[in-house]
């Protein structure tokens, strides 16, 4: 980006993208942690993901009031306005998606029997797809690509048809062993908080690519 | 050490002709010497202090460009930042991380929470933090800080040490499976075939002999294909640098897998003149395999394309589509783990080893490419390589 006159002006910019870093950061490892504690039914793990959501909301703060000063002491034009408006949404984003990893920690106690509970083993390979559209889409954002930022869009067509099918799966295994419905049940509430994942991942590539081109991308049919 | 002020050769050499002068002239001796001394005396008194000398080569004072030049072609990626912004980074950083990061705050490159915790500190100190370039990377970051608000900050990958490990647990678990399993089909038949001389027909021997053939060829496939695994893996974290003509290869490689019976299925679209850094034996094969699979897994009267092209960021992309029943949504995202198959009794009976996409992934992984699977079933799978151009990863190279 050019410099602007007033210097810092620059500075606050570079720190709102910081502090959008930092959250999606966390957000990150704590999608990753809160599928590892659902699969290994570790508890601890799970507390340490539900204590991480406060950090992420207190970041998210941070980034409204910076935002919002920005907007007021600097009275940003053009694409720097773009950049204030969209780290603004990004945040709110970013802090849902760790409102769904906290969702699944929670969750982790209320899973039993889990060495013989098979529909287990399908959630990490759903959790990684969402987890590296998060990366990427981050990724996209650090580095202001509109292209990655498509991708992780049509990245999320995968995420919704394997959600499709762990439903499918879990649904036939509570009809098939009615002693683990309400296990089960639990799991598919994580399915559906990894799905949402996903799309929020794609809100935040979105706002990437509007971001950088002004332009929000045109909707695909999915 | 105190440094003795030096008095000047030519000064001391007009001294000593007018001391001599005098004496010549016939002023007495003792006078002239006394005359002497006092203007040496005065001329040592006048006389500057020399400078002080620059500091030692060890503690030179840097700038910031002369710092950013030692780094630059440094192996290992290192930054230097200022405050919470990044200033200067080498070019093996500016590889890892992309251009972009340079100016920016040092958040944004780095987000895991380790890092920004380390980057927070004023001591010097290292972390451990995962995903920095891919998601699954583990990388360690040791930060110096070295005054004025400057810090270094060094990253080492340590993916490879973490691979090596896993690696080894994997390889054992699977491989011994599957080399069983050829394996023992060989010694029944063998055994069965020494045990009854002839009260076997003749028919039924030669099917056994036959099966004997289909399993040895089997297990001499498997060992081609995890002796060309183990070296993919064990090259993996060195990047190619063989400079290829995408198109060309991609075209003599889908030739070659087809062979002259399956060639007439084959749709080529192989024009682009993209250019690519790569290690053109590794990417015949993956050519090979992704061309080979199509070919078996689509219907047999259908044909199957193979596209050369460019993205919007300059990426060489290769596309293999055909046109078949398709692979169901859940086994996608497991397609590229070895030894995974969809179905176990087709893949054996089709010669597959299970190891095709695995040794793929890590082709593509090794070039810093990507590698996509979308499938639709009852229409056809269709497989995505993406694969930096030569001109791309100049670019970072040239951008200082």
């Amino acid at each position: 980006m050019p410099e602007h006159t007033v210097k810092a002006f620059d500075e606050d910019i570079t720190r709102l993208r910081g502090l959008i870093a930092e959250m999606g950061g966390l957000a990150e490892v704590s999608i990753q942690e809160s599928l590892d504690a659902m699969v290994q039914g570790n508890e601890s793990l799970a507390e340490k993901v539900v204590k991480r959501d406060r950090k992420i909301d207190a970041i998210e703060t941070d980034v409204d009031k910076l935002a919002v000063r920005i907007i007021a002491l600097r009275a940003p034009m053009a694409d720097d306005l773009r950049e204030v408006i969209a780290a603004l949404k990004i945040a709110g984003v970013i802090e849902r998606i760790g409102d769904y990893a906290k969702n699944i920690a929670r969750r982790v106690g209320e899973i039993e029997g889990r060495k013989r509970f098979e529909p287990l083993t399908l959630l990490p390979a759903m959790g990684d797809l969402a987890a590296e559209m998060v990366h990427d889409v981050l990724t996209a954002y650090a580095s202001r690509d509109p292209e990655l930022a498509l991708e992780v869009i049509r990245a999320d067509a995968k995420v919704d048809a394997f959600y499709n099918s762990i439903f499918r799966n879990l649904v036939s295994h509570m009809v098939e062993n009615p002693a683990t419905i309400s296990s089960a049940a639990q799991l598919l509430f994580v399915a559906k908080n990894i799905e949402r994942i996903g799309d929020h991942a794609t809100n935040v590539a979105e706002m990437v690519h509007f971001a950088a081109t002004g332009d929000y991308p045109p909707d695909e049919d999915n | 050490m105190k440094q003795r002020p030096t008095l000047s050769r030519p000064a001391l050499a007009l001294a000593l002709v007018s001391a001599i002068g005098m004496v010549l002239a016939g002023v007495s001796f003792y006078i002239a010497l006394i005359v002497f001394a006092i203007w040496i005396g005065t001329l040592w008194l006048g006389s500057p202090k020399p400078p002080q000398p620059e500091r030692s080569d060890g503690d030179g004072v840097f700038t910031r460009a002369s710092v950013g030049d030692l780094i630059e072609h440094s192996a290992t990626p290192m930054l230097l930042t200022q405050g919470s912004r990044v200033t200067t980074a080498n070019l093996s950083a500016r590889r890892l991380l992309g251009s972009h990061l340079v100016d920016q705050d040092a958040r944004v490159a780095f987000r895991h929470p380790e890092a920004i915790a380390l980057l927070g500190r004023d001591a010097a100190g290292s972390a451990i933090i995962r995903g920095l370039e891919r998601r699954r990377d583990i990388w360690s970051m040791n930060r110096q800080p070295i005054g004025d608000g400057f810090a270094v900050i060094e990253l080492v990958n340590r993916t490879s040490e973490a691979d090596i490990s896993r690696a080894h647990t994997d390889f054992v678990a699977n491989a011994s499976h599957e080399l069983r399993t050829p394996l023992a089909s060989i010694i029944g038949y063998v055994e069965t075939l020494l045990e009854s001389p002839g009260s076997l027909d003749s028919e039924t021997s030669n099917k056994f002999l036959a099966t004997i053939a289909r399993e040895a060829r089997r297990l001499q496939h498997l060992v081609e294909d995890l002796m060309s695994l183990s070296r993919v893996e064990a090259e993996k974290h060195d990047q190619p640098d063989e400079e290829i003509g995408f198109a060309n290869l991609v075209e003599r490689a889908a030739r070659d897998a087809a062979g002259s019976e399956r060639s007439d299925r084959l749709e080529l679209q192989c024009d682009s003149p993209v250019l690519i850094a790569g290690d053109s034996q590794q990417v015949e094969q993956l050519v090979r395999n992704l061309v080979d699979n199509a070919l078996k897994y689509g219907d047999d009267d259908k044909t199957v394309s193979v596209t050369v092209d460019t993205s919007g960021k300059g990426e060489a992309t290769l596309t293999v589509k055909d046109r078949g029943e398709g692979i169901a949504a859940e086994h996608l995202p497991h397609l590229t783990r070895r030894f995974y198959r969809t179905d176990p009794g087709r893949s054996r009976a089709s010669g597959g080893t299970g190891l095709g996409l695995a040794i793929v992934k890590h082709i593509v992984e090794r070039h810093r490419g990507r590698l996509d699977i979308e499938s639709v079933r009852g229409e056809g799978t269709t497989v995505t390589v993406r694969i930096p151009s030569k001109a791309v990863a100049d670019d970072v190279v040239k951008l200082s």
